[in-house]
């Protein structure tokens, strides 16, 4: 009986040291970035999915219970989980993953950050003051954050660093080469105008050369209404907009109602990993998006 | 590393120019070149940034964390003065009009009466409006504090700091708190989804219980949530009095579990336990010749909470459509000795009466909330409470016993231009004083300024 009582602490004893690292990662981009990093010497659990708008989760139980056991906190950062992120890092009794700690990584912050706000007033919004989060649908920025998560990962778990640093490497030769084909299949999108449901797609376009005419939503985080999507094909005759874009999360409505007053295509973009069937990690992410872009165009 | 990164890279775009040829493909791999060297740039220059970055941050280690966070970006208008260091501050506006009976003395028949503030305002008032200031304290411990201004007063609603360091799943909350027992009794009034406490809180604590004390929470390490919370403190509100003693008044126990049912339910149950002592706990009583009496309780009071919410969302994504049920149960028993006393020469209780007092009631509710469009809910709340048993020993001989089952059901529409304001309207049937239907009529509005509010489960 004693023995098996030792032979069970020392079992629990071991258990720390055999585990992965887990990553908790808030939004699927970034799980799938720590995937193709750690590949199997990682745990990682995404929080939310593609069909989630990740602004507004509720600070759920099984939120609370997996961060209490992760090693590393992947966010999106810039505000985007301001409503339920602290909350659960805070309740989580982790100390590890506190904002101060090597434990929470904000990927927004490795990253130069477009629409920093001047001006903060609600007036304008929900705007958040470190710029638009969205910052992953520039594959440059996928790059920049894969090399400071890499970094993050291996001073957290020094014994895997080495195929950590080998597991981006490879993902950088694959994405280097994956972004020179995107830049050129895309080159018909450059100067291209177009809607947007909300304002998700800054990077994107700002990649790509595109030009963005006006969003659904009034302002950030305010529902399209009749009126503001009246003024917006108003303005189609002198600014015309080529099709009008909305995230796998985003309601339809909106944008059909608009493509069929315009007669131009509402484009549903997979936004993230996970938003179409083909967007299954993040090289199929770009490849959908780009694809149905230029099906837009055509 | 990176310079044979490189070479491979270029190598590879080499490999693909001779399958190529044309002069136009080779544009376009000179331009992918470019691309990549420009590329190549800009992470040689963040890593120059990076470098620089952990200089300076060696040079002047004392500084805080927070600011390492941005190696590419500095923050925006990095404030260097006092003020940057400021606490998050929030501002909850709440007000209404409402229309009810005029009844001077409200309270739930069966129970002892409770102070419900405010339950017989009719007509606009501003209700309260609450001031929250909150921030990191240090590298350990975060501070919070709610501040309810009404006219000609301040109450501190909530005033405490918790534990950010401790690790282990354990959290040490420590100051004037909301207690962690029940589902609804940590919401602020401007977090719930009717403009009143249900009638089980108003019978319970007036309206939620909290206490000055110590909070102590463990969340288990299992994909399960189970957190296990215990409390201790003064006691001082009700059911309990404040008895300026030694050592703790009051002390709670609880246990939540919760997790998801596939990827549109989430759900969490909860037991919890609340003790109590009061002393001379006094309201006023009727006697069986009708005449007003003073009773007071001197005692035990022990109260059960069972609660469970389930939360329901199309794909989990409950920004255009989403359904929340919840129901909580209590159970409270009393024990100890009544005094009964009146200064009217008619009452049965002129000559002061001390009598044994044991008590044992219930009461329940259960609510749905259906967001059917971003901007619009409606929801309908049932409540009933049972006067249960209630011994008042000699005194039985003096004071009249209300049996009764109070009832209220109420129906709520609301309007949300953004995450910061809504509009309510709430009909309520309410029939929590015996022989009375009252029908009461609410508009109430609640305007968050400032800091984003938390979604809390």
């Amino acid at each position: 009986m004693n023995k098996l009582f030792a032979i069970l602490l020392l079992t629990l004893a071991a258990l720390p040291v055999q585990a992965d690292l887990k990553v908790f990662a808030t939004v699927p981009e970034w799980a799938a970035l720590a995937r193709e990093i750690g590949g199997d010497k990682v745990q990682v659990y995404a929080a939310t999915t593609a069909f989630q708008d990740p602004h507004r989760i509720e600070a759920k139980p099984s939120l609370l219970a997996q961060a209490r056991q992760a090693n590393l906190v992947v966010a999106a950062g810039a505000d985007l989980e301001i409503g339920w992120l602290p909350l659960v890092l805070r309740d989580s009794g982790n100390a590890a993953i506190q904002p101060s700690q090597p434990g929470y990584f904000e990927a927004s912050a490795w990253v130069n950050r477009l629409e920093v706000p001047t001006v903060l007033d609600r007036a304008h919004g929900d705007v958040h003051a470190a710029g638009n989060p969205h910052v992953h649908l520039d594959p440059r920025n996928v790059l920049k954050v894969g090399e400071a998560l890499t970094a993050r990962m291996a001073e957290l778990d020094p014994a895997q660093a080495a195929t950590y640093r080998s597991g981006f490497k490879t993902f950088a030769g694959k994405w280097q080469v994956a972004m020179a084909r995107w830049e050129k299949e895309a080159a018909p999108l450059r100067g291209v105008g177009v809607l947007v449901h909300h304002r998700s797609f800054v990077y994107l376009e700002n990649w790509l050369g595109m030009r963005e005419l006006g969003a659904l939503e009034p302002k950030p985080g305010i529902e399209p209404s009749s009126g503001h999507l009246t003024g917006l094909l108003a303005r189609q005759q002198a600014t015309p907009a080529k099709m009008v874009l909305r995230a796998a999360y985003q309601q339809d409505g909106p944008s059909l109602w608009i493509a069929g007053k315009a007669g131009i295509p509402a484009v549903l973009l997979p936004y993230t990993v996970g938003g179409t069937p083909e967007a299954k990690d993040l090289f199929g992410l770009f490849d959908d998006t780009l694809h149905r872009l230029l099906k837009g165009l055509n | 590393m990176q310079k044979s990164f490189a070479m491979a890279a270029l190598l590879a775009a080499s490999c693909a120019a001779q399958a190529a040829g044309s002069d136009a493909d080779l544009a376009a791999i000179r331009a992918q070149i470019a691309e990549m060297k420009q590329s190549y740039e800009q992470r040689i220059a963040a890593l120059e940034n990076k470098l620089a970055e952990a200089e300076s941050r060696t040079a002047q280690s004392a500084q805080s964390a927070q600011s390492a966070a941005a190696p590419v970006v500095a923050a925006p208008a990095a404030q260097s003065s006092a003020s940057a260091f400021n606490p998050e501050v929030s501002l909850i506006l709440q007000g209404k009009v409402r229309t009810s009976k005029d009844i001077a003395n409200r309270g739930i028949t069966g129970f002892f009466p409770t102070e419900v503030e405010g339950a017989n305002a009719r007509g606009f008032s501003a209700d309260e409006t609450e001031l929250v200031l909150a921030a990191n304290i240090d590298p350990y411990w975060r501070g919070q504090a709610i501040v309810a201004m009404a006219d000609g007063q301040a109450n501190i609603e909530e005033a405490w700091f918790q534990s950010l360091a401790i690790g282990h799943g354990v959290g040490l909350k420590a100051g004037r708190f909301r207690s962690g027992i029940g589902y609804i009794n940590e919401q602020h009034p401007h977090a719930r989804d009717f403009a009143d406490a249900p009638l089980m809180y108003q019978a319970m604590f007036g309206d939620s219980y909290a206490q000055d004390g110590v909070q102590l929470k463990w969340l288990a390490p299992t994909p399960l949530f189970v957190e296990f919370g215990a409390e201790l403190g003064r006691g001082a509100n009700f059911p309990g009095t404040d008895r300026n003693r030694n050592g703790a008044g009051g002390s709670a126990l609880y246990v939540h579990v919760g997790d998801d049912l596939g990827i549109s339910n989430n759900w969490r149950v909860g037991l919890s336990w609340l003790k109590t002592k009061a002393s001379e706990r006094s309201a006023e009583f009727t006697d069986l010749g009708g005449v007003a009496a003073q009773g007071a309780f001197t005692g035990d009071s022990t109260t059960w909470l069972a609660d469970f919410v389930w939360k329901w969302a199309p794909n989990g994504n409950p920004k255009y459509q989403n359904f929340k049920f919840q129901g909580e149960y209590f159970s409270r028993q009393e024990k100890g000795a009544l005094n009964c006393s009146s200064d009217d020469p008619l009452s049965l209780c002129n000559v002061a009466v001390e009598s044994s007092y044991r008590t044992r009631q219930s009461g329940w509710y259960t609510q749905g909330v259906y967001q059917f469009t971003p901007e619009w809910r409606a929801g309908l709340r049932y409540e009933q409470l049972d006067s249960g048993t209630r011994d008042f020993g000699l005194n039985a001989a003096n004071l009249a016993v209300d049996a009764y089952k109070p009832k209220k059901t109420t129906a709520m529409v609301d309007y949300s231009w953004s995450e910061f304001s809504r509009v309510r309207l709430q009909y309520a049937q309410d029939k929590s004083m015996a022989g009375i239907t009252d029908n009461q009529w609410t508009l109430q509005y609640i305007m968050s300024l400032g800091a984003h509010g938390a979604h809390k489960f």
